[in-house]
């Protein structure tokens, strides 16, 4: 027993700070870090700004273990160390919330918080640990179902628990990779706001990665910015302003800029009336009694994650089937078989794309054809033309500025901003009459973001009608034209875009009406 | 260079980076298999010393046995014509995410369906009755491996675990089928089907010596490459194995696209128990459960289910079974002798799919860093 307690030092009680002396990172030839020093006080609130691919990932790594810098000192509580692996991150009491998730997708809640400790024992007493996990949950300012497999929760709910694991887990200084792509603003904010008090109460230092200026100016204490693997700039948030930060951020390039919205009206493009389907857990409904997509609009669709935005996708992708109800696309009755998609001209846009819409092993030019490999100006083909394959694959990819190494990687390679331009470049490419799309925007940086949103908005000022579900307000209420919002599997709220009240949003969102 | 650099875009250079890839792959899919068989084959040899006896003796028989004189080509390639079949009935499934080991089933049953029409009909003419045996015998393999991808896709039910357990259901229906029913009252010790009429009977491809079903075999390789390499139903095949919920998304029928491959694959191994009827045995019998369908399975994987592969894997697996009576006189081992061997290669070759992407020529061409 001794020798384990020897080995897994308690955790400290107060937070840590932290900081890097000149830390830089190289890769053959590659510099992903260049002499880079921040200081993160004990109890400060920390944020990380920069775009994907200027080193925050490669810094937090080395701070984590990693990676082993090339050159630079890592100081925690004022005594340098050497982070030789993450296990000795943890030991010192720093942890991460990762982009992507690291739960157990078949275990529960419960069980993913405690084989997640170090010291679990080889006979784990259940009933104790169970009242253990109550009394930790008690204090947390969100409720995650601890005995639901974690596959089975949507992604925001995924990302509450890996937050509370790193607070089970006693971590005093925690690295937070932008925790709040899958949130609610309410959501975002109170999850800010807990880490915002347990930083002011002196018990945890937080270090998040973010792109959102608004948490930025309302939860941190302080900044700094990375460009091109080089620090840009900092200081405290009170002194700067958002302007500020995106200048140091994005330096002298130019942004892809929103499109500008055209006056449009159209026909009704989709419409859902009283279509009903079970939701992923099988004993709720999902219940859309009236949805209506005109030409020339963006839909959005507001909501919690796990309000039934998913279900709602794949009834309209054909992968759910309408116990009751039905979906027409231009006033005929439509069950999104692939023949009636290309005839409608209808697209989909699921998110994560890599997962949902990419065969991850097949190449970027094969991924690229999967629209239209079978059909040619309408007519179906038997043999597949390799030619036309790479002729278009080759158009787009230059079209859509998708880096790859070349059109026979496996699109598995490729980052996730550039599977998403590949997908976009696939399902936008000639007449599009209606666009669902789910979080386009999810986990990608500034420059993409704005790329991708342009491309919709460029869609809808075509004429198509764009029904678009998402999980970042922001982006909902920058492109939609009107607003619905999603709560417990039902449109609970309509508004247009022009009058949206945020206050009033939240409110439906929150399901308090 | 930098990354960036590194990242060439395709307007610039682009089909050298493509041919320089697709050819690294390529060499990837040769050489990752070919290692794995010879790693299989010198942990094998380990295993022969311990027994006492010569690895290079022992290879030198099977090489002689197998491949040394044009008798042994001709035994061996007899050997390869059922296996091509039956690793058909693997692959195809394969391309599409399903792994069905029970082609064994659709072989029986394809023999039986083929000895059956020949006790319905024997007044037929040959051609008549051979492509009546024929399409009986694809049908019922097709509808068997079929079946096993329609519970897969309406069930949910484990399609390797259940094309397993549907083989002994094959085998014992069989034996049930020619010691009942469909027993010829004049086979005694063996219970079968009645002989297949003389016309009935399939000869041998002039010139080779080996019978037609080898003809087939080779044909239905290519024919498969062809669609599933080829043809845009192959591409929608690929798409399915390669992600099924994108497969959903893009509006496929992943379902009818996963029961038609599997039956095709089923009605390949029938066709391989038909020619074992009609080519070798003469009637239906307990002879047709050879093992030929757990072969099939191992050449499929050596070939990582490319249809044109599987052609040379077929030859090499049949070299070894067609030397294991050698073997068991000259080096005084028992037949199964062999099946170690093949054993011991399907774990080597299931290792090197898992190395797939640690060992690569693609990556050392690019001097990846990762």
């Amino acid at each position: 027993m001794n020798h384990v307690l020897e080995k897994t030092p308690h955790p400290p009680a107060r937070a840590l700070s932290l900081e890097t002396l000149g830390m830089t990172m190289r890769f053959g030839n590659f510099t992903a870090l260049r002499d880079v020093s921040i200081k993160v006080p004990a109890g400060s609130f920390h944020v990380l700004l920069g775009e994907n691919g200027a080193g925050k990932s490669t810094l937090v790594k080395c701070i984590m273990g990693f990676y082993q810098p090339t050159a630079g000192q890592l100081t925690v509580d004022g005594r340098e160390v050497e982070v030789a692996h993450p296990r000795a991150a943890h030991d010192l009491g720093l942890g991460m919330v990762y982009q992507h998730f690291t739960l157990v997708p078949s275990l529960t809640a419960a069980e993913n918080l405690v084989i997640s400790r170090a010291d679990v024992p080889a006979k784990i007493n259940w009933a104790r640990e169970r009242e253990a996990l109550s009394a930790f949950m008690a204090n947390m300012p969100f409720q995650v179902p601890l005995d639901v497999p974690v596959g089975r929760l949507a992604a925001g709910e995924k990302q509450k628990l890996e937050l509370l694991k790193q607070l089970y887990l006693g971590r005093k200084f925690l690295i937070l990779d932008e925790p709040t792509s899958v949130l609610t603003p309410s959501e975002a904010d109170e999850l800010l706001g807990m880490v915002r008090g347990l930083t002011t109460a002196g018990d945890l230092t937080c270090l998040m990665i973010s792109h959102k200026f608004r948490e930025v100016t309302a939860f941190a204490d302080e900044v700094s910015v990375l460009r091109r693997g080089e620090y840009a700039g900092g200081g405290k948030v009170s002194d700067l302003s958002t302007a500020d930060m995106a200048a140091m951020m994005i330096g002298e390039k130019e942004l892809v800029r929103s499109a500008r919205r055209v006056e449009t009206s159209g026909n009704v493009v989709l419409e859902m009336k009283g279509a009903k389907a079970p939701d992923r857990s099988g004993f709720k409904t999902i219940e859309i009694g009236d949805l209506k997509v005109k030409a020339g609009e963006i839909v959005g669709i507001a909501g919690i994650s796990g309000n039934g935005q998913m279900e709602l996708m794949q009834m309209l992708a054909g992968q759910r089937p309408l116990d009751a109800g039905e979906m027409r696309v231009k006033d005929t009755p439509y069950t999104a078989t692939r023949s009636e998609a290309q005839k409608f001209n209808v697209r989909y846009l699921p998110e994560e794309p890599l997962k949902n819409a990419c065969a991850p092993k097949m190449t970027v030019a094969e991924n690229i054809f999967f629209r239209d490999f079978d059909a040619k100006s309408g007519k179906r083909q038997f043999w597949l033309d390799g030619r036309r394959m790479m002729a278009e694959a080759a158009r787009l990819v230059g079209e859509y500025k998708v880096k790859t190494a070349s059109l026979a990687s496996p699109i598995a390679s490729l980052s996730g901003g550039n599977v998403q331009r590949a997908v976009l470049a696939r399902e936008l490419t000639g007449e599009v009459d209606l666009l669902v799309i789910a979080n386009p925007c999810f986990g990608l940086d500034f420059s993409a973001v704005a790329e991708i949103r342009a491309r919709i908005m460029a869609a809808r000022n075509s004429g198509t009608a764009v029904l678009l579900i998402s999980e970042d307000l922001d982006e909902i209420l920058e492109l939609s034209d009107r607003i619905l919002v999603m709560s417990e599997g039902q449109i609970a709220f309509e508004t247009p875009a022009a009058t949206a009240e945020i206050g009033e949003i939240g409110k439906y969102m929150a399901g308090h009406h | 260079m930098t990354t960036e650099a590194g990242l060439a875009s395709p307007a610039t250079g682009a089909i050298k980076a493509e041919t320089a890839e697709m050819l690294g792959r390529r060499l990837d899919a040769i050489f990752l298999p070919l290692a794995a068989l010879l790693v299989g084959m010198l942990i094998f040899s380990i295993f022969l010393l311990f027994l006492g006896k010569s690895p290079i003796e022992f290879f030198q028989i099977v090489y002689k046995a197998g491949f040394g004189t044009s008798f042994s080509w001709t035994n061996t390639l007899a050997r390869a014509a059922p296996l091509l079949l039956a690793a058909l009935c693997v692959a195809l499934p394969a391309r599409l995410g399903l792994v069905i080991i029970g082609g064994e089933g659709a072989i029986v049953l394809g023999g039986v369906a083929a000895g059956a029409v020949a006790m319905l009909a024997p007044g037929l003419p040959g051609p008549i009755g051979i492509v009546g045996m024929a399409l009986a015998a694809a049908i019922v393999g097709g509808a068997w491996i079929g079946g096993i991808g329609a519970l897969r896709h309406y069930r949910g039910v484990n399609e390797t675990i259940s094309s397993l357990l549907m083989a002994y259901i094959a085998i014992a229906l069989m034996n049930h089928l020619v010691e009942g029913p469909l027993r010829d009252p004049a086979s005694l010790n063996k219970p079968s089907t009645s002989p297949l009429p003389d016309a009935w009977r399939i000869g041998e491809i002039p010139g080779v010596g080996v019978h037609w079903g080898l003809a087939i075999g080779i044909i239905g390789c290519i024919v498969c490459w062809l669609l599933i390499e080829r043809t845009t139903w192959g591409f929608a095949a690929r798409i399915v194995g390669g992600n099924v919920k994108a497969a959903q998304i893009q509006g496929l029928p992943a379902g009818l696209l996963m029961i038609g491959f599997t039956a095709l694959g089923g009605a390949f191994a029938g066709l391989a128990g038909m020619f074992e009827v009609a080519a070798v045995h003469g009637s239906a019998n307990a002879s047709l459960a050879a093992g030929y369908g757990y072969t099939g399975i191992l050449i499929a994987f050596l070939a990582r289910h490319n249809g044109l592969a599987i052609i040379p894997a077929a030859i090499v697996f049949a070299g070894f079974e067609a030397s294991s009576g050698l073997i068991q006189r000259r080096l005084d081992l028992p037949d199964a002798t062999i099946l170690v061997l093949e054993g011991i290669v399907f774990i080597t070759i299931l290792l090197s799919d898992a190395l797939q992407d640690k060992i690569s020529i693609v990556k050392l061409m690019k001097g990846d860093r990762t």
